[in-house]
């Protein structure tokens, strides 16, 4: 996003504000939207943490990894990456129990969005990892460093500033995915919608309202990603070479 | 090519082993040979500067020593064992994990493009490897990084990133970092290539530093011809994957015998 | 119980088979609305003017950063409350139509961006109109190295299509879920489902990397 859309997206989430605030059903549903949101950001969080860790792993895995290894990596990836989200997710919810695995809804919901998201964030460590060049890697032979030591100290920090704007995207994707929770009784912001718009059928308040939530919520992860893109971008761009 | 002479023993002769020993050692892409069946012996201390146009081999000599190229044939010995290989049971076999990074540690290498850590300072530059590999503590690698940068003339750049240095500056932390491992072996790999004109000479200056203060065998890849001529104690010239004449600077530069060699370096002398 | 039971996975398979044309066919219908509302939304965002392109690429924002679930369920309710009753099948295709093209909007922005300024030079040397320059000269050159990209949304927007299960329409993941509850038996109709699904994004996603090489190779020899 650029920074002038993201003005723009802030005008329009206030007029939109503006315009739901005005609604008579405002103060009606406003609670109990936001404790859905509640949940909503429980999964996200639980789900961005999660995904970070099974891109990481499962990019390592693919690159670095013996061939069982690899194999595994690239069967997760595949599968996660070539099914839908909400495919993984009843298949987590309804299958998994038949093999005696049965978990919490809410459970569920962070391990297929996770896992879900983690699929695609192998690519994109893996993209960031080769991106990183080639004398850098010849530079940690030189100076006789393992495989380990030359991942941690050296590649992945320079690789993690290019990450940072595509796990931005991720995120988003991700908050936008745990939408589908709902589907498998897990009470966040779109089932209460969904809840509410049954009993009361004031579809364009409740539902103008939870958009513009969503809205909110999309907003910080963008504004959060930036922040950190500018962080880690000062430590390097000292050290990028002209 | 049967006009290529194999070029008169080394003006030195190593006594006893040789540091470095090229034994036959054959690299190729595809069917594209890059050197053929080399022969190239270095004694301890001896400075060896490697020159010839282009694609001669003359880098990928450098990167096979530091392993950063794999050899097709042939063996390489440093400091008595062999590089790639390992004896178990009489019999040569490929090295292990554990051979290779003992291997290295002999050898030290600067790059044409530095390659220097771009998130580091120049300070943690040189206590990176030193730290993480030798398992110094953090005071003796920081110690060593400033004793080796301030003897470079870096000493007031310690806490600089290299975006903040030139060129030249970052070529002398490349120097440093490489010489925090202590090597007994350094490859100077075309180091000033990359420079601008009116930076090359402060980091050849550090070189004839080290040649003076330190006893280091050096393997330099270069297109400095004055810089051979005049510290090299050996010239080895390359030419389509072999060495195509070799010999001390002054014959070499002075009396080439070979009409590549003379077709060479009348063609360098025509550029500069 | 059996984990699984392959009688009652070829009873099932042709209830699922049928199913999936219904789900192709939301994803055809889907995406040419993505593909033609996306191109669209790039042109006025790009060349309309500021009264147009600043709340264009509001709105762009804003669908792109909301959920897909809630922007169905909005086109499904909300019709009825104008008195326009909308088959569930279409509310959905038109969520997935809008939501996807304001991503297909931004690969034709950037396709539009890498039309070199000569181009548009010469168009107005030769006297185009807009309408010309756009359709004779522009589009012709903007499309092909965009088509990967845009497979790309069209195998998301396939992978998409199992939310329109939550407005009941009758695609593979709501008849897997109807076969299940029936039958007490969720392992096989999901099972199958997910297979489907890997086995058609895995063949697009092979498709497109070979439009991707021949591309490459056009551009290569241009």
């Amino acid at each position: 996003m650029q920074l002038r859309s993201l003005t723009v997206c802030a005008i329009i989430a206030f007029a939109a504000g503006l315009i739901v605030a005005s609604f008579a059903g405002f103060r009606e549903f406003l609670p109990g939207l936001l404790q859905g949101a509640l949940i909503t950001v429980e999964i996200t969080l639980g789900g961005c943490v999660l995904s970070v860790i099974a891109a990481v792993i499962a990019a390592l895995a693919k690159m670095y990894g013996p061939w069982p290894i690899r194999w595994l990596a690239v069967v997760y990836i595949e599968i996660f990456r070539g099914t839908s989200a909400l495919v993984q997710l009843f298949w987590l919810f309804f299958v998994l129990p038949r093999f005696g695995l049965t978990m919490e809804p809410l459970t569920v919901a962070i391990l297929a969005l996770g896992l879900n998201v983690g699929a695609y964030g192998a690519e994109v460590v893996r993209g960031a990892v080769a991106a990183v060049p080639r004398g850098q890697w010849e530079a940690t032979i030189a100076l006789n460093m393992n495989r380990a030591q030359a991942l941690r100290r050296i590649i992945l920090p320079q690789a993690v500033v290019a990450m940072i704007p595509p796990w931005g995207n991720l995120f988003i994707e991700l908050l936008k995915a745990t939408a589908i929770v709902s589907l498998i009784t897990v009470a966040d912001l779109a089932f209460r919608a969904q809840e509410m718009n049954a009993t009361t059928y004031r579809t364009v308040e409740i539902f103008s309202i939870v958009l513009v939530i969503y809205l909110a919520m999309a907003m910080l992860i963008t504004i959060g990603m930036r922040r950190l893109e500018g962080l880690a971008a000062k430590g390097l761009a000292r050290g990028r070479s002209h | 090519m049967t006009d290529i002479a194999k070029g008169p023993a080394p003006a030195a002769a190593p006594t006893g082993s040789p540091m470095v020993r090229f034994d036959q050692v054959t690299k190729s892409y595809g069917a594209f040979v890059v050197l053929d069946q080399l022969e190239l012996d270095v004694a301890a201390g001896e400075k060896v500067a490697i020159i010839g146009p282009s694609g001669s081999g003359k880098t990928t000599v450098l990167r096979m020593l530091m392993t950063l190229e794999p050899i097709n044939g042939g063996v390489i010995w440093v400091d008595g064992e062999p590089l790639t290989s390992m004896r178990r049971n009489g019999a040569l076999v490929p090295a292990d994990a554990r051979h290779l990074r003992r291997m290295r540690g002999k050898i030290g290498m600067v790059f044409q493009h530095f390659n220097l850590f771009p998130h580091m300072t120049a300070l943690k530059n040189c206590m990176e490897a030193p730290c993480t590999v030798l398992g110094l503590s953090k005071a003796e690698s920081e110690a060593r990084g400033r004793e080796l940068l301030v003897m470079v003339g870096l000493g007031d750049k310690l806490q600089h990133y290299p975006a903040q240095l030139s060129g030249g500056q970052q070529q002398r932390v490349a120097i440093a970092r490489a010489l925090a491992m202590r090597p007994k072996v350094m490859l100077f790999d075309e180091v000033t290539s990359a420079l601008d004109p009116e930076l090359v000479g402060e980091v050849l200056n550090v070189i004839r530093k080290l040649g003076a203060e330190l006893d280091l065998t050096m393997l330099m890849v270069t297109h400095q011809m004055g810089f051979a001529k005049e510290f090299a104690d050996r010239v080895c010239f390359f030419y389509g994957g072999k060495i195509c004449e070799q010999g001390p600077p002054a014959k070499l530069f002075g009396s080439p015998e070979n009409e590549r060699t003379r077709q060479f370096l009348r063609a360098v002398l025509e550029a500069t | 119980m059996k984990f699984w039971d392959w009688p009652f996975t070829f009873e099932i398979l042709p209830m699922l088979a049928w199913a999936s044309l219904v789900t192709l066919e939301a994803t055809i219908l889907g995406f040419a609305i993505a593909a033609v509302l996306g191109l669209a939304f790039a042109i006025g965002r790009m060349f309309g003017p500021a009264w147009l392109s600043v709340p264009l690429a509001g709105f762009i924002e804003f669908i792109r950063s909301t959920p897909l679930l809630i922007q169905i369920f909005f086109l499904f309710f909300v019709f009825p409350e104008f008195g326009i009753s909308l088959p569930a099948m279409t509310a959905g295709v038109m969520a997935l139509g809008l939501h996807y093209a304001t991503y297909c909007s931004e690969v034709y922005r950037a396709g539009l961006a890498n039309i070199a300024r000569g181009q548009w030079e010469a168009c107005t040397a030769l006297n185009l109109t807009a309408f010309h320059t756009f359709r004779d000269v522009i589009i012709p050159q903007a499309i092909p190295p965009i088509v990967p990209a845009l497979g790309n949304y069209f195998v998301a927007l396939f992978k998409d299509t199992p939310l329109l299960s939550a407005i009941a329409v009758l695609e593979l993941m709501q008849t897997a879920k109807i076969i299940g509850s029936d039958n007490f038996r969720y392992t096989e109709p999901i099972t199958i489902v997910g297979l489907i699904f890997l086995i058609f994004s895995l063949a697009a996603a092979g498709l497109i990397r070979l439009v991707e090489m021949r591309l490459n190779r056009r551009i290569r020899r241009a």
